[in-house]
């Protein structure tokens, strides 16, 4: 301790550099001046690189404020529905606002009870229904919806703030989340009418298959970690087989596979389309990219672990599902959200073998005849919606990491 | 006692015989599934009326391949088409994975710096460059910024260098008749400065007098080839600078607009994660040594590349293999704006012979070849920078 402080004496009154801490620190004692030349003008070296890097930021600024302000806008405005949800029949566009609905409640009632994460994405998603609600090429009944969607969050929140027993039944809401609205989207196999899948489209049809590939590669992914982990030799090498062998492979290849060759599998038939076809070539390839991160956590665990519940007299599946598994997938939370954005992200590549997904709708609107040479517009649109949810989860994961390590130590 | 000592554990409790049961169990249910699969195939096969086999690789492709670097004509056969797409992959990928580790390096240092709003920016670009889709960044750099380039008529000239809406034209070398000579020669010197290298080296170590061994070497390798060139009166190649005529550029390498968007877009998807590892492997060096360095008086530059890189690099290197391998693997995507390279060429191959198994298994092989052999090398830097453990 005093040691500590004579050597704070040292450091600044001879202003000898004693440690090399970041300059980032607002040292208390000194002005917002101070702390600029400290970090941006110190010597001339880094003086000069402050110069060179503010112009290029400043360039880049205003080129991205020109681009904003220059263009109309009106190939994005004109087929904002296209790029949302693709060719959803107007009729039935009620069953994407109850999912929104759903969703909007749920997130904020997350970010009621749990607070931390859930409050940027509760505010990231009212951002994005604000700033919908409130552009003018949308159409009254929209704006309502939406405005009715930052309501919900609002509403979410609010009861999740006061009403902390409800945390069990918000659980369980979002187990049921995925199967509810993506039945209701279908139309529950036939049980209201069918939503055909050739009329996803859009932002819409890129979440569904993000979300189903996420949900589907769960349990196989985990299996195929297991197996990998197993003291049997004929499964440990099936699955290291399987895993290597997919994560050699680029995922066009396993599209392509998907498209081409299940249909071969079955015998030649073409019963299933191309949207499910899709749906199971991205699931086998990310369930290879989970069970590597999962198996990473699996290894994370120590042996006592595995001695102690030995020692409790549970079996090997006991342990497994009970000891074991929660513990190395909560370690691994922060990877396989990382695992997710490059999910969600990949999903663009149906544009190649012909899906109208997000890209894919894009690409078709930009070879329409009226809007010829109109591709960055469209594609910033694109890139910045793709940016705001890739760099949310980011951010999430970044937290979840930090809030994990916390409670670790 | 005895009828109690024979009563031998239950079979389901074995834990000889209970492996080897779930083990059986494991093949018949997957050979039955694989079975089946193989079955369907078949019969698959049967109705469209195709055999089995890689006959077809034999005839006609009679497709056009834009950028190919290997002659290659419509006439060849469908194993040479595949070999070309598999030589683009080849090029787009080194190119790539040189320039993503130059920008990833740059980046990831410029994200350390001391300097506020250069670290600032560092972590914009890679915010933004890696949280969009890459196949996304691919068609608005061949679209939007390389296609509304004026036309090869109206070349925009920036030094010996022409961009147009049909790619770039740089300057690069041609050979000529010597050059082989030429390779041979300055790799002879090559071996011969690094034995000199290694003598002055060892004896500085011995004398202890400074003996310059890096600034001497350099000094002998660049004399010899100085020699040669005055022998030769002519360089190992050409520099064959492109030129403007009118309605096209002369001279120079030509570069097509799918070539360049594919390079940059995987050269800057790729080097924002580079830069995240480089960052990461350089702040995993405990901060001791740091200050170790400055106890004993280096200079920064010095403690960085005597101390800390090589303890950083040995963290770096595993991560840096796969990225290097997934943009062998993104690479693919090149197909998407026309770049014909290995799923490129495939997917017409398919498309034309409908021989969809064939051309994906040569497809796969091709691709495991590649991680194998970036692996492979990939270990041997990373045995070569190892620990040396007591």
């Amino acid at each position: 301790m005093s040691n500590d402080n004579l050597q704070h004496t040292v450091a600044t009154n001879d202003r000898l550099e004693v440690t090399d801490s970041p300059r980032l620190k607002v040292e208390k004692n000194k002005t917002i001046g101070e702390t600029l030349k400290k970090n941006l003008f110190d010597g001339w070296k880094n003086t000069f690189l402050t110069i060179v890097t503010a112009l290029f930021s400043i360039f880049v600024i205003y080129q991205v404020i020109n681009f904003v302000l220059s263009n109309s806008w009106d190939v994005v405005y004109v087929h904002l529905r296209l790029l949302m949800i693709g060719q959803y029949p107007l009729e039935e566009i009620w069953r994407i606002w109850f999912a929104l609905y759903y969703a909007s409640f749920m997130i904020g009632a997350t970010w009621g009870l749990w607070e931390g994460a859930g409050k940027a994405v509760g505010l990231t998603f009212g951002s994005v229904f604000l700033a919908f609600a409130v552009i003018p090429w949308t159409t009254l009944n929209t704006s309502l919806n939406l405005a009715a969607c930052i309501v919900l969050i609002t509403a979410g929140y609010l009861i999740g703030h006061k009403v902390k027993k409800i945390k069990l039944a918000v659980l369980i809401l979002w187990a049921l989340y995925i199967p509810l609205t993506l039945g209701l989207i279908m139309g529950f196999g036939g049980l209201i009418d069918p939503v055909l899948s050739r009329n996803w489209g859009g932002w819409l049809l890129t979440v569904i298959l993000a979300s189903v590939s996420i949900v589907g590669c769960f349990p196989l992914g985990i299996l195929l970690a297991l197996g990998r982990r197993s003291s049997l030799p004929v499964v440990k090498y099936f699955c290291i087989g399987y895993i290597e062998l997919v994560r050699g492979m680029p995922l066009i290849m396993v599209l392509f596979i998907g498209q081409l060759l299940i249909p071969l599998f079955l015998g030649g038939s073409t019963g299933i389309d191309n949207v499910t076809r899709a749906m199971i070539a991205y699931t086998f390839f990310a369930a290879a990219y989970l069970a590597e991160d999962v198996r990473g956590g699996l290894q994370s665990i120590p042996t006592g672990q595995f001695e102690a519940a030995q020692a409790l007299g549970l079996n090997k599946i006991k342990t497994t599902f009970f000891i074991i598994l929660p513990q190395a997938l909560k370690a691994v939370i922060p990877a396989m959200v990382g695992l997710f954005i490059t999910i969600l992200k990949d999903t663009s590549l149906v544009a190649i073998i012909g899906l109208a997904d997000f890209l894919g709708t894009a690409r078709r609107i930009s070879n329409n005849p009226d809007y010829l040479g109109r591709y960055l517009e469209l594609y910033i649109f694109v890139a910045a919606f793709y940016f705001i949810f890739c760099y949310l989860m980011a951010y999430v994961s970044r937290y979840l990491e930090r809030s994990l390590a916390r409670g670790n130590s | 006692m005895t009828s109690q000592k024979k009563k031998s554990t239950p079979l389901w409790r074995n834990k000889k015989v209970v492996p080897i049961i779930l083990q059986v169990a494991f093949v018949a249910v997957m050979g039955t599934l694989i079975w089946i699969l193989i079955q369907n195939t078949i019969i698959g096969l049967e109705r469209i009326g195709i055999n089995f086999g890689f006959g077809f690789l034999d005839s006609r492709a009679g497709f056009n391949i834009n950028e190919a670097m290997i002659d290659y004509s419509t006439s060849d056969p469908y194993g040479r088409a595949i070999l070309v797409g598999i030589v683009s992959t080849l090029r787009v990928s080194f190119f790539g994975i040189i320039l993503a580790t130059i920008i990833g390096v740059l980046v990831g240092i410029a994200k350390m710096s001391d300097n506020w709003l250069l670290s600032k920016v560092a972590s914009i670009y890679i915010d933004v460059f890696r949280n969009t889709p890459l196949l996304l960044q691919i068609f608005i750099l061949n679209f939007a910024v390389f296609l509304p380039l004026p036309r090869i008529q109206e070349a925009v000239g920036v030094g010996p260098f022409f961009l147009s809406n049909r790619g770039a034209v740089i300057p690069w070398l041609s050979v000529h008749e010597n050059t082989w000579i030429w390779l041979l020669l300055i790799a002879g010197y090559l071996i011969a400065t690094f034995f000199v290298f290694k003598w002055l080296l060892n004896k500085e170590v011995e004398d202890g007098v400074n003996t310059h061994p890096f600034i001497s070497s350099l000094v002998v390798f660049l004399l010899l080839n100085g020699i040669t060139f005055l022998i030769f009166r002519q360089g190992p190649a050409y520099l064959s600078i492109p030129q403007h005529t009118g309605a096209a550029v002369s001279g120079g390498l030509s570069l097509t607009t799918p070539f360049l968007s594919v390079l940059f877009a995987l050269t800057i998807f790729t080097s924002t994660y580079i830069a995240e590892i480089v960052r990461g492997g350089v702040q995993a060096v405990p901060k001791g040594q740091t200050e170790a360095t400055k106890a004993l008086g280096f200079r920064s530059a010095t403690a960085m590349r005597l101390v800390i890189f090589p303890q950083a690099i040995r963290i770096i290197i595993p991560q840096m293999t796969s990225q290097y391998l997934n943009l062998i693997k993104n690479s693919s995507l090149a197909m998407a704006v026309g770049f014909q390279e290995i799923v490129g060429v495939g997917n017409t191959v398919m498309n034309q012979s409908g021989r969809t198994l064939e051309v994906i298994f040569i497809m796969i092989s091709v691709y495991l070849l590649f991680s194998l052999t970036t692996s492979l090398f990939m270990n041997y830097f990373n045995k070569k920078f190892q620990l040396v453990e007591r």
